[in-house]
């Protein structure tokens, strides 16, 4: 059963919630155990089709020659659709948010550019019959040379993937190939450090495997309008996306969905939407396309790999002073959601640690793997992974506890985070202190003392002088390389703009988006600040392993001004402590 | 390919439906029959989504030909429950949260519905074994073992007094 812990942060709470820590019964419980949920193709339709995909064989290959004439008049082919059907045959899915630009088709036209990437869908009376006429489509390949490596993918010379990204990367701003961040100076910090600790980590892609295979149903409905049962966790993401391909507008879609046989990430990609409501705008029959679960496993987008390389430079007394990342996210042959994955990997960095430098850059890398995508926490579990790693190899280094290691270095409130937004609601502390009880792990009287409420702040909250350099700026002769062009002076929140930031991709004739938001103004502090002092120095372990001591709380919070409701975890929109 | 006629008992009504020689029962009970409480996670034997009760034995729906239903008892989940009344194993698997997104719950209820039946007072280990041709991928077991064993204990000590 699971612990609530009303001891921690007890003051900024008030204790009047109806359902949390409390247990109560689902409202689709009853649907689940009766096995009358309705999924998305526990529906029944008369004269419902059945749609399969041709897929491709190879990873990165010309498509020479599409001969469909077998295929047609097998029996109960009802319709073939090939990608000059598509009505907008080339979408990515955060376009709807003028994110990115359209780089993959619904159906492969000219080249294919992973394995199992769709070309031709047929529909058919029965499953039988579409699988029976799928394996008479004939097709002509020129095998093109391929990459499956994200490093590899951006060398010079390397093969071009995907032709509306021509350097193999995601174009962040129409200006870098990567996410960029800067914060202080990562070579000053670990000039000053006495230990350097670097290593590389790399993650595989993951499938996500929901019981459930991605599909969907699309019927005609009365009103001129479809409905479309879908497997969607987003469906009105899936809606929009569904709309745009087959150019409908939206209103003349009904999506019902919301009950998802596990989904982990993997159901926010439309992979089957707009084949199946284009089969039935073809055909006016209501038309199933159902992924198989070789396909699921095979083509259904992965958690992507990535790549990354972490240098901390640290401290005698366990004090991190620097620490630079460098990241290559796999997306596959196309964007999907993985720049998106990037910038939740920067926003995340440096992890939940207050260190005066970092640095870092994320790249998403083209390469001829399949199209990668959500997965829980995607952009952050992976980092997060690496980053952890890295710390018990740190607290290794300098020969101290890897809790005590984390306490030391964790962000208290008031602490300037990298990306110059002042630290709210940080927990780190108290985490580490449970987790070391649970487990009965020993830390010092000291650790057990720190609070996530103090000892943040003054020092800790100054913006240092940061140089900034062009690494990475599209167009430019030099591309990865280089020295600092500029140091911004200490305090200095934000570059200084020279055009309003637009997203890219608006330009193409779709509605400006929303600037980005400004941040509020911030006092610049006189001059580059030292590395702040330690809020406590961490005794050093006691070699090897100590024995386990019985576990004692972790001492109450200090008081600080009343507040008052659960405003402390509900920070995302930048919501401030009363 | 010629259809052909399949009769059987589905959850204790008599029901036919025209099948092809080649159609599983999982398609037959699904797209035939209407009865949607058995799914298809794999179509290959591997998860046991499709899980029912062909003359009292658990069978794979998916692996098994229709055609060779022909006369049997088939019981699927849409049965369990008596009218209104859930099935003990329903009730406890409301209780214990052994269903999440409720895809696997349908095969899970079969799969323990017929270890129960064979074996009403089963152990800890005994229970996994049941339910090992099942895949779950959002509970996790334990709270599905827990349903399992509160009913398993129940019922033993129902018997006892
Ligand atoms: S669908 Fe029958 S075992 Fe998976
Ligand atoms: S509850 Fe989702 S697979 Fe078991």
């Amino acid at each position: 059963m699971m612990e609530f812990r009303k001891d921690l942060f007890s003051n900024e709470r008030d204790d009047d919630l109806n359902v949390v820590g409390k247990g109560v019964q689902r409202q689709d419980a009853p649907g689940h155990v009766t096995g009358r949920s309705p999924f998305f193709d526990d529906h029944a339709f008369e004269g419902l089709l059945h749609l399969k995909v041709v897929r491709s064989p190879h990873p990165h290959a010309r498509i020479r020659r599409i001969d469909i004439s077998a295929a047609e008049r097998a029996p109960g082919v009802k319709r073939i659709l090939r990608g000059a059907d598509v009505p907008v045959n080339r979408n990515t899915l955060l376009s709807l948010i003028n994110f990115g630009k359209d780089d993959e088709p619904t159906l492969a036209v000219d080249k294919v550019r992973y394995i199992g990437e769709p070309i031709v869908a047929i529909i058919a009376e029965s499953e039988a019959q579409a699988l029976a006429a799928r394996a008479l489509v004939r097709l002509e390949y020129e095998p093109l040379p391929a990459v499956f490596d994200v490093e590899e993918a951006l060398k010079p010379g390397a093969p071009v993937i995907n032709d509306i990204y021509p350097g193999n990367y995601f174009e962040y701003h129409e200006k870098y190939d990567h996410q960029k961040l800067r914060f202080g100076d990562v070579e000053r910090g670990f000039a000053m450090a006495d230990h350097i600790v670097e290593d590389r980590y790399q993650m595989s892609p993951i499938e996500h495997a929901p019981t459930e295979t991605n599909g969907s149903i699309a019927a005609p409905e009365q009103n001129d309008r479809f409905v479309v049962h879908s497997c969607a966790q987003g469906l009105f993401f899936s809606l929009g996306t569904a709309a745009k391909i087959v150019n409908l507008d939206s209103n003349r879609l009904h999506f019902i969905g919301g009950t998802v046989g596990g989904g982990f990430g993997g159901k926010v990609d439309s992979l089957t939407e707009p084949l199946s409501i284009l089969g039935a705008m073809m055909t006016g029959r209501p038309v199933r396309y159902v992924l198989d679960r070789e396909e699921e496993m095979l083509y259904g987008s992965p958690r992507g790999a990535e790549r990354i390389y972490i240098k901390d430079g640290i401290a005698r007394d366990g004090r991190i002073l620097a620490r630079q990342i460098r990241s290559y996210f796999d997306a596959g042959a196309y964007t999907r959601l993985s720049s998106y994955a990037a910038i939740k990997c920067t926003a995340h960095l440096p992890g939940p640690y207050t260190i005066p430098n970092v640095a870092s850059d994320i790249y998403v890398a083209y390469t001829n793997r399949c199209p990668s995508t959500a997965m829980r926490g995607f952009g952050i579990t992976a980092v997060d992974f690496a980053l952890e790693v890295h710390m018990d190899k740190g607290a290794e280094a300098c020969g101290l506890d890897p809790m005590e290691f984390r306490i030391l270095n964790a962000y208290r409130d008031g602490d300037m985070k990298a990306h110059r937004r002042v630290a709210k609601n940080t927990a780190l502390i108290e985490c580490v202190q449970v987790a070391a009880e649970k487990a009965r792990w020993p830390i010092s009287d000291e650790a057990r003392r720190q609070s996530s409420l103090t000892g943040g702040g003054g020092a800790r909250a100054e913006i240092p002088a940061t140089p900034i350099d062009e690494n990475g700026r599209i167009n430019r002769p030099e591309t990865r390389g280089g020295r600092p062009t500029q140091t911004l002076p200490a305090g200095t929140m934000r570059i200084p703009l020279t055009k309003q930031p637009i997203m890219e991709g608006s330009t193409e004739n779709r509605p400006k988006a929303p600037a980005v938001p400004q941040y509020e103004p911030y006092r610049p502090a006189a001059a580059a600040p030292p590395p702040p002092a330690p809020a406590y120095t961490p005794p050093p372990p006691s070699a090897p392993p100590p024995a386990p001591a019985p576990a004692a709380a972790p001492s109450a919070s200090p008081a600080p001004a009343s507040q008052h409701g659960a405003h402390r975890f509900s920070s995302v929109f930048g919501t401030r402590r009363r | 390919m010629a259809k052909v006629p399949v009769q059987f008992r589905l959850n204790g009504s008599d029901r036919a439906a025209f099948a092809d020689p080649a159609d599983n029962l999982l398609t037959v009970l699904r797209r035939g029959l209407n009865d949607f409480g058995p799914k298809y996670g794999c179509g290959q034997g591997t998860c046991g989504t499709c899980s029912v009760l062909v003359d009292g034995e658990l069978r794979l729906a998916c692996l098994t030909l229709a055609a060779s239903c022909e006369g049997a008892s088939i019981e699927t989940v849409s049965g369990m429950a008596d009218g209104p009344n859930l099935h003990p194993l329903q009730q406890a698997f409301m209780e214990h949260f052994a269903a999440q997104c409720g895809f696997c719950t349908p095969g899970m209820l079969t799969a323990a519905k017929a270890l129960l039946a064979r074996n009403p007072n089963p152990s800890r280990d005994e229970i996994i074994d049941g339910i090992a041709g099942n895949i779950c991928r959002c509970t996790g077991y334990e709270p599905i073992i827990a349903a399992i064993e509160s009913v398993a204990r129940g019922a033993a000590a129902g018997q006892r007094r």
